[in-house]
């Protein structure tokens, strides 16, 4: 049946470990990870909870594929409530400790309350402990794996954990697994330390064994394997230039946001570019990208794995940034570069490190620092803050300061680690901060691309491309080529992302299968592996489900209608873009609205109406 | 003609699809531990090396075993465990100098690449032919193809 029938409830107030069986009956309605995750999170908390204190829970969910063949089924979520946003988190990680999680029983990890002290979590199998962590609190992620690794003198063993940063109370926080994939946004890392919790080191020796059907499963497994293969994005694309594929093509279009989102195009695109990431560097005449690399079970191999020049100033005399680490991915370089103006490829790459070193989201701290650029430029930060780091867009020196400050929790590193919209608020220009519901924005502009506008002003964790990617449509042309500057008919295309996403982050599966795969791919092979029918249909509506469920969560927690739109900048005409195809163009959002409302079943207050909770369940 | 395993880590991008279809194949259940090919990470190097048995002429774990458990399929050229037989004594995971040879504390057995009979699953599931199964006497043949493009001595290639 592929789930494994139980979940570990941790209670860190107590110091108790329970095994308790999954609800059946909801992993029929919710399916897993994302949805499943969210319904027990909703029914087992109150959406007004402070979100770092002990009422909050965190959960490490898998979905029904995780851990089996069908290609990408490594994935996990970690659902919470966001100390960022104050809206319901969910973020979701590859690599391969959500596979280790499920091999080794557990559909789900709850954790509640707060540890007295600080502890990190140890499951083997059916075993497990909460064990003394004062030794590793106080330390980076990388630190914490090697301890771990060596402490257990296990290999095999992989390892979710928070760094400093999140320790600090940076308000987005990531919590980093097996050294540089990250359950990224809104802050989850944040939320686990303030339950003293440190870290996660699961080793699974069980396996997936009871898929319903295996035999038509591996038929599913192998054809949906080849459909990958000879798909243009995730068979040549993805796996060459990862997501960095787009840096170039999002420019031409003039939609790469830069200089905290004044302008819709930046010179230096190439400089940071996937191709670029190819390119013999000048000075030891290696490329940055060393391999690309693939998560749990993943046949595109989207990952980067890079290296620093080692002469270049950001690692002099530090050898442990010599080697090869989780390089850049698109979001990632654009929120460092193209938002901050830095052209300088071995500094966001560096920048980068940190992030995964010391766990925290690299688009929320990118577009933190061109916040406070701007400010600087403005007069408003000034040297005292920055401690006399001339904090001008286009600085690689002020990114790479910046990284180690809130890397370490110190200085001006504080006030960054507020994320934009407190950081903004603190210097009196809250107009400045470039965020919906507190998060800030991803690379991809919305006076530009209309789609992913409305799609940002009505995520349920704030602005975020993976909610609804509508990029596919409107720039790939994935599944049928929408025009980006127009806003007609976005509302309908934004809904229908928002839904198919959502069953897909309740899988097991990665979103980028879905550039090859629609839900005619996935139904089957979630009906050849899972107890019940399922068919794409039901996917759909389970989708709309959990998105309906998501919205009534952070309405629940005081987000109103008010809460779903853009920043003027980017809804005005005095913020239009200045350049490229986009050029004189702003988000029509408040146009879009209604509309999608409408289609939602939502009323005008932007709240479910009886009619469609009744229609899905809820 | 029998045919042999060949590896190309510069290919692998450490998926461990081949682990998973390994496991399913022998036990029936995606499980890396219970895998009779591994993949390894070099994180440092940035580097994935898919290592299992090659498969010796002549086999120590073969000659090891005190009851004959593990024989010679004539035809694929694997050396193969008879679970009947094996006494799950490890005396072959000891003489084994590659450390392919390994045991399953579930069932009581050892456990080592078979070749699935010379239809390896670990082959067909690999996404970038970074293990392929190719004619035993030749599996230097590609390489010694990219090599002779590589010195030919063509003027126009040396200019």
């Amino acid at each position: 049946m592929s789930w494994t029938g139980k979940i570990l409830r941790v209670n860190l107030t107590e110091g108790t470990l329970t095994a308790e069986p999954l609800n059946m009956q909801w992993a029929q309605q919710y399916l897993g990870q994302r949805g499943l995750a969210s319904k027990y999170l909703l029914e087992e908390t109150d959406p007004k909870c402070d979100p770092l204190g002990p009422d909050n829970k965190m959960i490490m969910a898998t979905g029904p594929l995780t851990g089996t063949m069908a290609a990408t089924g490594g994935r996990y979520s970690v659902v919470t409530k966001s100390p960022l946003t104050n809206c319901i988190a969910c973020s979701n990680s590859g690599g391969f400790i959500g596979a280790e999680i499920k091999h080794a029983g557990w559909d789900m990890i709850i954790f509640e309350g707060r540890s007295p002290m600080p502890v990190y979590l140890y499951v083997e199998n059916d075993q497990a402990e909460l064990v003394d962590a004062s030794e590793i609190w106080g330390t980076s992620v990388w630190h914490t794996d090697e301890w771990l690794h060596n402490k257990y003198q296990d290999p095999l063993l992989r390892i979710s954990a928070v760094g400093r940063s999140a320790e600090s109370g940076c308000l987005y926080a990531a919590i980093i697994n097996d050294l540089h994939r990250a359950a990224g946004r809104s802050g989850v890392g944040t939320v686990m330390a303030s339950k003293n919790l440190k870290a996660v080191a699961v080793r699974g020796t069980l396996g997936v064994g009871n898929i319903k059907q295996p035999e038509r499963f591996m038929q599913l497994v192998n054809e949906n394997k080849a459909i990958l293969a000879a798909n243009p994005v995730t068979g040549q694309g993805l796996p060459a230039y990862g997501t960095q594929v787009l840096m170039n093509v999002i420019n031409e279009i003039g939609a790469l946001p830069a200089k905290n989102m004044q302008e819709v195009q930046f010179d230096g695109a190439h400089d940071i570019s996937g191709e670029a990431m190819h390119e013999p560097r000048k000075s030891d005449g290696k490329p940055n990208l060393t391999t690309n690399a693939a998560c749990f079970g993943c046949t595109i191999a989207c990952g980067r794995i890079s290296t620093i020049d080692q002469g270049h100033f950001t690692v002099e005399n530090k050898a442990k940034y010599w080697g090869n680490s989780g390089g850049l991915e698109y979001e990632a370089a654009w929120a460092l570069g193209a938002d901050t103006e830095v052209n300088d490829l071995d500094a966001l790459t560096y920048a980068n490190f940190l992030c995964n070193e010391d766990g925290y989201d690299p688009i929320t701290f990118g577009s933190t620092v061109a916040a406070a650029m701007e400010l600087y430029e403005m007069g408003v930060i000034t040297d005292v803050q920055t401690d006399g780091v001339a904090f001008n867009f286009g600085s690689a020196e002020a990114l790479a300061k910046a990284a180690e400050w809130v890397a370490a929790g110190e200085g001006f590193g504080k006030d960054l680690a507020l994320g934009s919209k407190r950081l903004c608020e603190k210097y009196g220009h809250p107009e400045l901060s470039m965020t919906v519901k507190g998060q800030e924005f991803p690379a991809y502009d919305p006076r530009g691309i209309q789609g992913i506008g409305l799609n940002y002003a009505t995520s349920n964790r704030g602005a975020c491309h993976v909610r609804g990617y509508t990029i596919a449509s409107e720039v790939l042309g994935v599944p049928v080529k929408t025009d980006p500057l127009v806003s007609e008919g976005k509302p309908e295309l934004v809904k229908a992302f928002q839904d198919a996403t959502a069953a897909v982050d309740s899988s097991g599966l990665c979103l980028f299968t879905t550039f090859a795969w629609d839900m005619t791919n996935i139904a089957p092979q979630l009906d050849a592996a899972c107890e019940g029918e399922w068919t794409p249909e039901k996917l759909v509506e389970l989708g709309e489900r959990v998105w309906n469920m998501e919205r009534q969560y952070n309405m629940q927690a005081g987000i109103t209608r008010a809460d779903d739109t853009l920043p003027e900048r980017l809804k005005s005409e005095e913020g239009a873009a200045r350049t490229g195809p986009a050029k004189g163009r702003f988000s029509e959002v408040e146009k879009m609205l209604p509309e999608y409302y409408e289609k939602r079943g939502w009323n005008e207050d932007g709240a479910p109406t009886d009619e469609t909770l009744k229609r899905l369940g809820l | 003609m029998q045919k042999a395993l060949l590896i190309d880590p510069d290919k692998c991008t450490g998926c461990l699809q081949c682990e998973l279809a390994c496991s399913y194949e022998h036990e029936g259940v995606f499980n890396p531990s219970k895998s009779r090919i591994r993949v390894f990470t070099f994180h440092q190097e940035g580097r994935f090396v898919p290592y299992t048995c090659t498969q010796c002429s002549e086999a120590w774990c073969q000659q090891a075993c005190p009851v004959d458990a593990i024989s010679l399929n004539t035809d694929t050229g694997a050396k193969e465990v008879s679970d009947s037989t094996c006494v799950g004594c490890k005396v072959c995971t000891i003489a084994c100098p590659f450390g392919t040879v390994n045991y399953n504390q579930v069932t009581g057995k050892v456990i080592k690449c078979d070749l699935c009979g010379g239809d390896p699953k670990c082959v067909s599931a690999c996404p970038t032919q970074a293990i392929v199964y190719v004619d035993a006497d030749q599996t230097g043949y590609e390489k010694m193809r990219q090599w002779a493009r590589e010195t030919d001595n063509n003027p126009a290639a040396s200019a």
